[in-house]
């Protein structure tokens, strides 16, 4: 039996009023991929923000039970920088920060202490390889990357997370703002990593949960109603909800 | 009598367009006037020579030359001090009395009158600290006149960055220090900077707080150390128009003339800074 890569454990989080999660308790396998689905407002987000500690920031943010990352409690034996590194993030909106492609990809191997040119010229290249989007933005490096369109600019940001060699890509609804054209590059994108990283996306596109997951886990009003193989969950849902929400009857 | 909304929205243009007119008129007057009367003692030895005949002739050259050494020592001072203050209060103090307390005082501190300042001043580094009157006590009073506006609009800078830049910085596993010095100090820059430099150029036309920490009547020669005296272009403004028998009037427009000018190119500076900034940054 191979040892879980992340395990979340009676996991309680509330923003200082109604509880945004309740009493989870799941596990991710190493190089697995898990869609998260589920209706606005049912935690998906606050679980994301809780796996990488960005939950830190929001100062009305309690959170009860832990969450393992290769065994290790994130919240009370990692500091927050060291389980960011290894659980980066990418958000629903692209966020290129305001510079060429090259020092966004490279920003984050800078930042921990990587000078020399060219070693970092290697680390673009394979970073953007590796995102699917070297080929349409080699040879415009220096430009600045708020000029990329919105899939490309997405494309750059999960390239410029693997350039900082994470475990885990957390997604947060990452093709929201994006066409079907670029939405299946993004997804290409995550399956082609799959050899390498875990990835946990968060969606609220139910078929794309389907295309892309391993695992897909159904939340609800903060709780976990279900998770399960992928085939199992979307052609036989073990509960009601799952199979309302998966049919349409709200969400 | 009922207006048709073209007529109406015409009225309203007008009005608007009136009021903008107005508020460029006094300005427009000032400047012609200190032109007009100013320009014809302006010359190269009115700009580099010392006062003579007990300020009735001569140049204002030292009084330049002090009020550059203020400026520079109250933003040398402020500037950092007030940068480092916004930084703290906008990314790393939490919610609580004490910081709402740093915040009461900044606006308070804004709302000094000029005077007072002075007065502080006096009583705090020239006695206090035994600086004496010298451009070391006028500077840090000037300074601390600045930090308020160098404080409000640093903030203002900081918090026009965008929260998602910090979290995708953070995201990947970047620290908070080092998110702020790459991400988001770089986007603030230019409005810290423009900011501070307007609150700077304000401050060295003031006169009442150098009138009692540095100021110095009439002393034809250069500061030799920071703590000396040294004269100023807004005090001896005002000692040519009101302490002075017999000055000839070109004299003390001339210096007023000096003074805007200094005041518009430091002005300027803050301009063409933020424009070449604004023209690198690619948001």
């Amino acid at each position: 039996m191979v040892d879980p890569k992340i395990v979340v454990k009676d996991l309680n989080i509330d923003y200082g009023g109604a509880p945004a999660l309740k009493d989870m308790n799941f596990s991710v396998m190493d190089k697995e991929i898990l869609g998260v689905i589920g209706p606005a407002n049912s935690g998906k987000t606050s679980f994301l923000r809780a796996l990488n500690r960005l939950n830190d920031l929001d100062l009305g943010c309690r959170m009860k039970g832990s969450i393992l990352l290769n065994g290790k409690d994130i919240n009370r034996e990692m500091d927050a920088e060291e389980v960011r590194k290894k659980v980066t993030m990418v958000f629903a909106l692209p966020i290129p920060l305001p510079m060429s492609i090259f020092d966004n990809i490279a920003y984050g191997p800078r930042r921990h202490g990587i000078k020399d040119k060219k070693k970092l010229e290697e680390i673009v290249e394979k970073s953007l390889r590796a995102g699917y989007l070297w080929d349409e933005v080699k040879d415009r490096l220096t430009s600045s990357a708020m000029k990329l369109s919105g899939g490309q600019q997405q494309r750059l940001c999960i390239a410029r997370t693997l350039a900082v060699e994470p475990e885990v890509i957390l997604y947060d609804e990452p093709c929201s703002g994006l066409d079907p054209i670029s939405t299946a590059k993004v997804e290409d994108a995550i399956r082609e990593l799959k050899s390498r990283y875990t990835q946990i996306l968060v969606t609220n596109n139910v078929k794309q949960a389907a295309r892309v997951g391993d695992k897909v886990a159904f939340f609800l009003m903060g709780e976990l109603v279900e998770i399960g193989e992928a085939n199992q969950l979307f052609t036989a849902p073990k509960d009601k909800r799952t199979n309302d929400y998966l049919t349409g009857r709200f969400g | 009598m009922k207006l048709k909304p073209q007529t109406k929205q015409k009225i309203a243009f007008a009005l608007l367009g009136l009021a903008a007119v107005v508020v460029i008129i006094p300005v427009a007057v000032i400047l012609i006037i200190l032109i007009k009367r100013g320009l014809p003692a302006i010359s190269w030895q009115f700009l580099t020579e010392m006062p003579r005949m007990g300020m009735r002739a001569g140049g204002i050259f030292p009084a330049i030359m002090g009020t550059l050494c203020l400026v520079a020592g109250a933003i040398g001072v402020a500037l950092p001090l007030g940068v480092l203050t916004a930084i703290y209060l906008v990314e790393y103090a939490k919610k609580n009395w004490w910081t709402r307390m740093i915040e009461i005082a900044v606006v308070n501190l804004a709302g000094v009158p000029s005077v007072v300042y002075g007065l502080f001043g006096l009583g705090l580094f020239v006695i206090f600290f035994h600086f004496g009157s010298s451009i070391v006590a006028g500077a840090l009073t000037l300074a601390i006149m600045e930090l308020p506006v160098i404080i409000t609009s640093s903030k203002e800078a900081l918090m026009s960055v965008p929260r998602s830049f910090r979290e995708a910085s953070l995201a990947l596993g970047v620290s908070k220090w080092e998110t702020i010095r790459c991400v988001v100090l770089p986007n603030a820059l230019p409005g810290i900077l423009t900011g501070s430099i307007l609150g700077v150029s304000r401050t060295a036309g003031e006169t009442a707080p150098i009138l009692f920490t540095v100021a110095a009547f009439y002393l034809p020669r250069l500061p030799q150390s920071i703590f000396d005296q040294c004269m100023a272009l807004p005090y001896h403004l005002y000692v040519l128009s009101t302490q002075v028998p017999n000055v000839k009037p070109a004299l003390q427009y001339g210096t007023a003339l000096v003074l805007v000018g200094m005041v518009f190119s430091l002005n300027l500076v803050a301009i063409i800074v933020r424009a070449h900034i604004r023209s690198k940054k690619q948001w």
